[in-house]
């Protein structure tokens, strides 16, 4: 197929499509509205489901009770609306339903503002609602890769019975690009939904839940969970290296669109004769700690640096990874500011002084 | 004698054959056989599904003999939208009590009977909290002691009980809104009768319904559960009149 010129938020609601997802509740917000507004035109062309729900909360559960049927089903929102999602998504986790959530995050706390941030890292990596769950988390830099890992996010959400989110910061959901969507799309069979409920017809009643009064069974329900993410860890790690090698003294570790700043940073201090890689997490749960870990390791690097649109989130994860072996710098703006090249540069310059002054 | 070994009451079939936790005297498992009574008498078990909601009747799908739904704390009418929106060949209930329906979901239950979701509600009003063990519902009576209220409800301190079935017939979409209860055999005939009727319109593809049953809770009312049944009549009927709400020639869409 040829490629077609979309914005993110429209190219994503288009991808869902492709994928299946073909029933979507929503609740606007920006800066991620656009994708309510090209599925309620979109939605019934394809005999799929369109609704705009009174809350995120009452969004979050109609994505819920819509999982419970089987059928493949999204909803986005943007910050304090995935907040409002938390409850919904600690439920859905719990009863293992498969549901694929974007998030086009913008500035916080609160109410915050309405410009690209990625300030949501904790939220949407360390749990964000209550219990013993986690969200796979894939977070793509260009709009080609958002349709490309929404395609693919409804298929790990299938597999896993677990919620998906693609976390994209407000720049993926405004910016217009080239894409491409493929013409068709070729997923791995998976076992039949024999969990949803059909209408208990010669067969024992599907209870969809997540209340395990017994401890024992609440822990193993747990433990489950647990085995699961396990598994998730080991086949779902998503990573791209940009021009890593033995050179490099610095690795920046960044993510979405900040990564894709810090290659513009990185070409133009080549032309200074500095030479920096980048390591890019895509999938943020599970995260690329073998990856990371082996990169950060090698003799060369003197310096981790990690870049974010926060006021350092992921930074933490880049701290467990590398473990010591080597200083963790952080550089990051947030409230809707997008750190330019010239202000990456300068500190990876000012990080490079300092590293000589020590000798 | 052939005529003498004949059934001619049985459990029904949408309903398993368990105990119940529920208390002496609590009326929900009468509400229980109501319903499984209708949906046996239409034939739609095997293609109904329930959403359960927080509170006392959490565990009716241990109960229920077809597929269930586990909501968050008043999110019922949310799921049951999600769900029958992908799946309008199905008959799809909600069963709330008054904390869950009243309180914590109104706004789902509102926009739900608003938009005319093609789901019945089974909204079980006892004018308390059970499961947390009596606190004050939006829905407690004036003077009404509870642990969260132990001087009695003060209408200038919390306002007024909410009265669900009558906020939600001025609107103009719901096809069906009726107040029951289940204090003596006659109003059990007339609210199984109301709760038929529901899901047939349901069957029909008319929107949104709701039977308001008023309950007791001889345990957190303090009381018999014989009383219980008189503080129904006495004080739930004033301030609660039964009756049709909405009729189906009233403003369906």
């Amino acid at each position: 197929m040829a490629k077609i010129l979309m914005k993110g938020n429209e190219a994503i609601a288009e991808a869902a499509i492709r994928a299946g997802g073909k029933h979507y509740f929503c609740y606007p917000i920006t800066p991620q509205t656009e994708v309510a507004e090209y599925l309620a035109r979109r939605m019934p062309e394809v005999d799929g489901v369109f609704l705009q729900g009174e809350s995120e909360i009452a969004v979050g559960n109609m994505v819920f009770g819509a999982a419970a049927t089987g059928k493949r089903v999204f909803t986005s929102s943007s910050s304090p609306g995935i907040s409002l999602m938390q409850e919904s998504l600690s439920y859905i986790a719990g009863a293992q339903l498969p549901v694929v959530i974007l998030n086009v995050m913008r500035g916080g706390p609160g109410l915050g503002g309405i410009l690209p941030a990625q300030s949501d890292y904790f939220q949407a990596v360390k749990g964000g609602g209550h219990g013993d769950y986690r969200i796979i988390c894939l977070a793509p830099s260009t709009i080609q890769e958002a349709v490309d890992l929404t395609i693919e996010a409804f298929y790990i959400a299938d597999k896993y019975r677990n919620p998906v989110m693609i976390i994209a910061d407000g720049m993926i959901g405004q910016m217009m690009e080239p894409v491409e969507f493929p013409d068709e799309i070729n997923e791995p069979e998976l076992p039949p939904k024999t969990w949803a409920a059909t209408g208990a017809k010669g067969r024992e009643p599907n209870i969809i839940k997540s209340l395990y009064l017994d401890p024992l069974r609440l822990e193993d329900n747990s433990i489950v969970l647990y085995k699961k993410y396990e598994e998730v860890k080991k086949n779902e790690v998503r990573f791209e290296n940009y021009k890593v090698n033995k050179k490099n003294k610095v690795l920046i570790v960044s993510y979405g669109t900040m990564a894709r700043i810090c290659q513009t940073v990185i070409d133009e201090l080549e032309a200074e004769d500095i030479s920096v890689g980048l390591f890019r997490p895509i999938s943020l749960f599970p995260y690329p700690e073998a990856a990371l870990k082996e990169e950060a390791d090698r003799a060369n690097i003197k310096t981790v640096l990690t870049v974010e649109m926060s006021m350092g989130q992921m930074v933490e994860d880049v701290e467990r990874v590398v473990k010591g072996a080597k200083p963790v710098k952080f550089f990051g703006r947030t409230g809707g500011i997008v750190p330019t090249p010239d202000e990456v540069k300068e500190q990876i310059k000012y990080l490079l002084r300092s590293e000589s002054a020590k000798g | 004698m052939e005529e003498q070994s004949k059934t001619i009451f049985d459990r029904p079939e949408s309903l398993r054959d368990v105990v119940t936790h529920y208390c002496p005297g609590c009326t929900h498992g009468i509400i229980h056989r109501l319903v499984a009574e209708a949906l046996d008498e239409l034939g739609l078990r095997e293609r109904t599904c329930g959403v359960a909601p927080v509170g006392c009747s959490v565990l009716c799908y241990n109960y229920y003999n077809c597929d269930f739904l586990e909501a968050p704390h008043g999110r019922a009418p949310a799921l049951a939208t999600g769900f029958k929106r992908l799946r309008p060949d199905m008959i799809v209930f909600t069963y709330q009590g008054d904390g869950d329906l009243a309180s914590i979901g109104m706004a789902e239950i509102i926009h739900a009977a608003n938009r005319g979701e093609k789901f019945t509600t089974i909204f079980v009003n006892n004018a308390i909290y059970g499961m947390t063990g009596g606190q004050m519902a939006p829905t407690t009576l004036e003077g009404q002691i509870t642990s969260t209220c132990p001087n009695g409800r003060n209408l200038e301190d919390v306002g007024h009980p909410i009265r669900v079935s009558e906020l939600l017939a001025t609107l103009a979409t719901p096809s069906y809104i009726e107040r029951v209860s289940v204090h003596s055999p006659m109003h059990i005939i007339k609210a199984k009768r109301a709760i038929k009727k529901a899901f047939e319109l349901q069957a029909e593809n008319k929107c949104f319904t709701m039977i308001e049953v008023l309950s007791t809770c001889p345990t957190n009312w303090g009381i018999t559960p014989g009383d219980s049944l008189d503080w129904v009549e006495k004080n739930l009927l004033a301030y609660y009149p039964l009756g049709v709400k909405k009729r189906p020639d009233q403003g369906d869409k």
